[in-house]
């Protein structure tokens, strides 16, 4: 029993990697919100799983967090910004989806390599595959973050970021609940900011894309 | 002992927030600098007290600085040593400044610094942790800055602040270096654990480099010299007395303290770089003396010749000391820290007789004065006391420390490492050439401002100085002739503060007949500078006696020997450039010197031009490649203001990729 523990939080966390290499070829921004979604959903199934075989109750109330505001709220609140701002068939990437896609095999693979390199003396399995996995998934947000040119795209991938920050929590026992949910919290805060932000960019420039704001400061250099 | 001392500081910040506050009137300087005088001797008697008893370490915390650490302090041998130097030299300038500070124009901008600056000198001494230290020593640092900025509207003097405060800063932050490396990862910071840390040879020579960087760039060691010849004498002539002459003796103390006393043993191989920084600062500093045309830059340049020959003895003392030679040891040590007290008499001395012809003739440039000992005959002879003594001649002090220096330089065969036992007889052929060179720099220095005829009308019509002024130059000289006839007083003076450095100490001196000076009793040398003051003083008070006696009674004033060159333009004596030209030709590399003659075309009546420089080479080859460097960068780095932030993002990420490969593969 315990191996099939091991297993399903393995292919959750696993999954959450693939679904952040789903969301780098995504070029057209509601696929991507859609993907994210997605993404938030297997989290809060990840967080629910560790709550169920750590016997956390308070992970439960993470996993809710993680359902109800990253896999729902989220989602649908920049889908209705997309639409208001009329972007969400525009297609953007700034660096090639093929080198992207190298770049984040690269990034699992020094994640991996790193992770179970520095946690050999960790006592269980489970944490140090979580924390490789956990680590992948930052590294592809960030990823995501400098590939994107627009400020939707780089709000996903910050808080794709975010997400393998809990599945890290999660997976190391005895994280303190509080810490997730000022992490969950300031994450949405952050969100609504940067959502304001959008839309004054977009008072100011016409556009969302950030490459117009090097326009604006005249200092454009290719 | 100790909390006098400290009360004394005390009183010395609170005279300067009080000058800084109170409203100036007329009084105030004489009250400040009288005020000062005092608490100077005070500080002067304290240390002085603490010598003779020989008294055992006092140490005091007070609950002031950093919560967890407290501001420790304590007063051993060597720190009272060089309490009795800052007490003397800071009375003498204080008592000078009585009588100089009159002239000021803006008394305001010297009064609120100057007896904090003493203040801070005395804390760097008394300090016992690494906190209170550097903050003092920055205090120090910032309070002479604003001195050295008294006279701020010249655009030399500017610049000159300005180098000050750039080198200063980076003497600190070398020094921080210094101290968090002695301290370790799980150390503290106050110098009884420093003490007790073990540490191995490698760290202990790193931390002897970063000291001889941090210290020497305060005392004034080459290649950090820089600022001195342009800060030193672009203060008033009391603070330059005050920065020359103690100041940077405080900056020898803390590189005393810390590689004598906190660092513990010292491989020997370290020892060279300090002999042959110090030997080289000690002749390329007098041979920048001696082609100054600047009085009291004359002045500033031989006081890294000073620093150089002080820490030339030191060096030596490192390289006895890693072999187990303390007594050796001591004798180095002893004939640095005596250099150090005697370099604090004359260029004290000095530097208030080039402030007293400043005042009586307004000009600093050599070639404008002349003459001046028929003007000011108390200055003169006062002068003649210091270039005496600065140029190391018995039977005044100079010698002896020079002396000393010579007697350690001969005990190098005793050394275990081939090396040295060829490196330091070479440091002594150089330290040697170093005191020919002083005496020239110095019969120059005297020549030009006090014999001849006045090559202007302002020395021409120059007249004596006040009697505050005369005092204070008068104790100082009064203190070189004792320390020149009394050397031995002062070698078993220094004993406790040279036995904490080298952890040994000379055998007592004051025992010998006729005051002679027998350093090691296993080698006869001796050296009796009341003998040699007894013959000078019965053959030339004989000789003229004699004259006086059988010649005549009378004085002639006759016409001097023209040579044959009937003109009577004073222009045409023998000049500061003409002294210097001998010397400028033989060692023109060193100086980077450089002449031109401009001959006018045939037809052309204007006069032909002649003109000499020299340059720095550290200048040359150190500072002006390095701001070049800084610049470039700068620019390069100016683009990094301007990127999007998807660039800065990807900045920040690529940092952190290149962070993890890093710790991947250094596993």
């Amino acid at each position: 029993m315990p191996d099939l523990a091991f297993d399903i939080a393995h292919m959750l966390a696993g999954s959450l990697v693939l679904v952040s290499f789903m969301m780098i070829y995504q070029d057209r921004l509601s696929a991507l919100l859609n993907t994210f979604a997605l993404q938030a959903l297997l989290l809060a199934a990840a967080v629910g799983w560790q709550a169920y075989i750590q016997g956390a109750s308070h992970l439960y109330a993470s996993a809710g967090i993680a359902l109800v505001f990253k896999a729902i709220i989220v989602p649908w609140a920049l889908h209705k910004m997309i639409q208001r701002l009329g972007i969400h068939r525009e297609v953007e990437t700034v660096v090639g989806v093929v080198p992207t896609m190298l770049a984040g095999m690269g990034l699992v693979a020094l994640s991996i390599l790193l992770m179970l390199q520095l946690t050999e003396t960790a006592e269980s399995a489970l944490a140090r595959e979580d924390l490789a996995f956990s680590l992948s998934v930052i590294l592809l947000g960030m990823l995501m973050m400098v590939t994107r040119r627009n400020a939707v795209s780089q709000v996903v991938g910050f808080m794709s970021l975010e997400n393998g920050l809990i599945l890290a929590t999660t997976g190391a026992q005895g994280m303190p609940f509080v810490v997730e949910i000022s992490v969950a919290f300031s994450v949405l805060i952050a969100m609504i900011v940067i959502g304001v932000f959008l839309f004054r960019i977009r008072e100011r420039f016409d556009s969302v894309d950030t490459e117009a704001i090097e326009h604006f400061r005249g200092e454009k250099r290719s | 002992m100790i909390g006098a001392g400290l009360t004394i500081v005390g009183l010395l910040l609170v005279l300067s927030l009080a000058a800084a506050v109170l409203p100036n009137g007329p009084k105030s300087p004489v009250v400040v600098y009288g005020a000062s005088t005092a608490l100077c001797s005070v500080l002067a008697t304290i240390g002085f007290a603490v010598l003779a008893a020989s008294a055992d370490p006092v140490g005091l915390i007070l609950p002031i600085g950093l919560p967890w650490l407290g501001a420790h302090f304590r007063i051993d041998g060597l720190s009272a040593f060089f309490l009795l130097l800052l007490g003397i030299g800071g009375a003498a300038a204080s008592l000078y400044a009585i009588g100089y500070g009159r002239h000021e124009h803006e008394p305001h901008r010297t009064l609120p610094f100057y007896p904090g600056f003493l203040g801070a000198m005395a804390v760097v001494i008394l300090s016992d942790d690494a906190f209170t230290f550097l903050l003092s020593w920055e205090v120090m640092s910032l309070l002479s800055w604003a001195l050295v900025l008294t006279h701020h509207r010249a655009e030399d003097t500017r610049q000159a602040g300005y180098l000050y405060l750039v080198m200063a800063g980076f003497g600190t932050m070398v020094l921080l270096l210094a101290f968090g490396l002695m301290a370790g990862s799980g150390g503290s910071y106050d110098f009884a654990a420093i003490r007790e840390t073990g540490r191995n040879e490698m760290l202990a020579a790193a931390v002897l480099m970063l000291m001889l960087l941090g210290a020497g760039s305060k005392a004034g060691l080459m290649p950090m010299h820089v600022w001195l010849p342009v800060a030193h004498p672009a203060a008033p002539s009391h603070v330059s007395a005050l920065m020359s002459g103690v100041m940077t003796k405080v900056a020898i103390y803390g590189f005393v303290r810390v590689v004598f006393d906190l660092l513990g043993p010292l491989p020997w191989w370290a020892s060279p770089v300090v002999i042959v920084a110090g030997a080289l600062t000690a002749v390329i500093g007098i041979l920048f003396a001696i082609n100054d045309g600047d009085g009291k830059r004359v002045l500033a340049w031989s006081t890294i010749e000073n620093v150089g020959i002080i820490f030339a003895g030191l060096g030596l003392a490192v390289a006895f000391r890693a072999n187990a030679m303390p007594g050796l040891a001591a004798l180095a040590m002893t004939a640095a820290l005596i250099h150090a007290m005697n370099h604090m008499l004359f260029k004290s001395l000095l530097f208030m007789v080039a402030g007293a012809v400043l005042n009586a003739t307004g000009r600093r440039d050599l070639d404008a004065l002349g003459g001046l000992i028929h003007r000011m005959p108390v200055t003169a002879a006062l002068a003649l006391v210091g270039v005496t003594a600065i140029s190391a001649l018995p039977p005044l002090n100079g010698f002896v420390s020079e002396w000393l220096m010579f007697q350690s330089v001969l005990q190098s065969p005793q050394l275990a490492q081939p090396g040295l036992q060829f490196l330091v007889p070479a440091a002594g052929g150089v330290l040697a050439l170093t005191a020919a060179l002083a005496a020239t720099a110095f019969v120059r220095f005297f020549g030009v401002i006090f014999l001849g005829r006045a090559r202007s009308d302002p020395a021409a019509a120059a007249s004596e100085v006040d009697r505050w002024s005369l005092g204070a130059m008068a104790g100082l000289a009064a203190l070189c002739i004792l320390a020149g006839v009394l050397p031995g007083l002062l070698i078993d003076f220094v004993g406790p503060a040279v036995e904490i450095a080298s952890g040994d100490r000379l055998v007592s001196q004051t025992s010998n007949a006729w005051f002679t000076l027998v350093p090691l009793p296993q080698i006869d040398s001796s050296y009796s500078g009341f003998l040699v003051m007894a013959f000078v003083a019965i053959v030339g008070g004989g000789a003229a006696w004699t004259v006086h006696r059988i010649a005549s009674r009378g004085v002639r004033r006759g016409p001097a020997w023209d040579c044959g060159f009937p003109n009577a333009d004073p222009i045409t004596q023998y000049g500061a450039g003409s002294f210097a030209q001998p010397i400028r030709r033989s060692f023109g590399p060193v100086v980077a010197a450089r002449e031109t003659v401009f001959m006018p075309p045939p037809g052309d009546p204007s006069a032909a031009r002649h003109a000499a420089s020299t340059t720095d080479l550290a200048w040359r080859h150190l500072y002006t490649p390095l701001i070049a460097l800084v610049g470039a960068l700068a620019t390069r780095a100016n683009s990094l203001q301007f990127l999007t932030i998807r660039r800065y993002l990807s900045l920040v990420f690529g940092t952190l990729i290149l962070l993890l490969v890093g710790l991947a593969t250094w596993n």
